[in-house]
């Protein structure tokens, strides 16, 4: 694995971080109570730090050095590197606890092999972190995935239309190109292909507890990794980037 | 000392890992409680504003392996949390159930009551839960078992 394939690696990492922080921070104020609110957005805060993490990281590979905020507020959607999934807009209370659950059960196996593998020790020390607060994020969103299926109807079709909606971005997490195959034959990144197996085991457990169902054959969108993003991306962009850009190096 | 639980200090909260001399200066080792705890920046600044009065040429080091664990809270200070109306963790990490809150007993840091109930998964900071109590009826916090 060479450094730039290293630092893409970590992009990715971190842009998947960051891209669903924000969306979930466009929670707060707005959640159905404010139990939920809290939950949203102290996930959200998990999430940054993690993004911080991973891009302050990523950044001390690029020369000249840049810095972690560098990345986040000043390339374009083109430049991003995170699951399509994630940018998804956050629709109803559902549809984010749907992508949320999605991700999540995704998120902590590559984690704990992160977490395991011994490339390069500040990643590890990174995931370890990050295992214990996505094992709590899956057991909340987990929770309210059997809770809405299995609830009234009106929540069971709501659940199930998410459902419907994002299974095909759920393919691209296990998608591999060159980036990952490096990462993956070096140890860094885990066999996603494996991991896709545990996965659909898990995921499909709670699905068939919240008497849900999953949409058969729909046709699978990727290009996330490779900066092909929908259009939601820059128009998300927009506003979490428009202060920095607005008035470039300003502090608090 | 933590400025979201001013009544405990950063050693208290098992987050001040280490202090030691290198090359003549001295070195505090923080370990942060969550990957995007804000307190972590105000924290790591106080240390530092702190050491430097002693040592003006004094470092803050963020070490981030072991990860942060409830279980370096000592019974003294689960105690400490009680007196001061928050809710300490219970038992240790490794125990899954006591992760989640399913199937344990957090009573009232108020009346001890343990007729308590979960509202929350989280709270007013990472580190937290929200739970009411049913008998007195006051909302409470809950320190997350991590
Ligand atoms: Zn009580």
């Amino acid at each position: 694995m060479t450094n730039i394939q290293f630092r893409e690696t970590l992009i990715r990492l971190g842009d998947d971080s960051l891209i669903l922080a924000q969306r979930l921070a466009e929670w707060c104020g707005h959640a159905p109570i404010l139990e939920e609110d809290i939950a949203l957005t102290n996930i959200a805060l998990d999430l940054l730090g993690r993004a911080q993490n991973y891009l302050k990281l990523a950044g001390e590979l690029f020369d000249p050095v840049k810095s972690d905020d560098d990345l986040a507020y000043h390339r374009d959607a083109g430049e991003f590197r995170n699951l399509l999934l994630l940018e998804q807009p956050n629709g109803h209370f559902g549809d984010t606890i749907c992508r949320q659950f999605l991700f999540d059960y995704f998120s902590l196996l590559r984690a704990e092999h992160l977490s395991s593998q011994t490339v390069n020790e500040y990643v590890a020390a990174i995931a370890a972190k990050a295992v214990k607060e996505i094992r709590y994020h899956a057991y909340y969103s987990s929770k309210w995935i059997k809770r809405l299926g299995d609830g009234t109807a009106e929540s069971h079709d709501k659940i199930q239309g998410s459902l419907d909606n994002l299974w095909k971005y759920t393919h691209e997490m296990f998608a591999v190109d060159d980036f990952d195959r490096a990462s993956i034959e070096a140890g860094l990144l885990p066999e996603l292909s494996e991991l896709k197996q545990v996965w659909a085991k898990r995921v499909g457990e709670v699905i068939s507890e919240a008497t849900l169902t999953i949409p058969s054959n729909p046709n699978m969108e990727i290009g996330g990794r490779q900066g092909e993003h929908t259009p939601h991306l820059a128009v998300m962009l927009e506003e979490m980037q428009v202060l920095p850009r607005t008035y470039p190096g300003t502090t608090w | 000392m933590d400025p979201e639980l001013p009544f405990l200090t950063i050693g208290e909260m098992g987050m001040l890992r280490d202090i030691y001399l290198k090359d003549g200066h001295t070195v505090i080792v923080l370990t942060p409680t969550y990957s995007g705890c804000p307190a972590t920046d105000i924290i790591s600044k106080d240390s530092l504003k702190a050491a430097r009065v002693v040592d003006p040429n004094a470092e803050v080091e963020i070490s981030l392996r072991p990860a942060w664990t409830t279980d370096w809270i000592s019974e003294e200070t689960r105690l400490k949390m009680t007196e001061n109306g928050i809710s300490p963790p219970i038992g240790e990490s490794h125990d899954r159930a006591f992760l989640t809150g399913d199937g344990k007993v957090v009573p009232c840091p108020l009346c001890k009551s343990k007729n308590t109930k979960m509202v929350s998964a989280f709270g007013s900071t990472a580190c937290k839960a929200s739970f009411t109590c049913l008998d007195c009826m006051e909302p409470f916090e809950h320190f997350k078992c991590i």
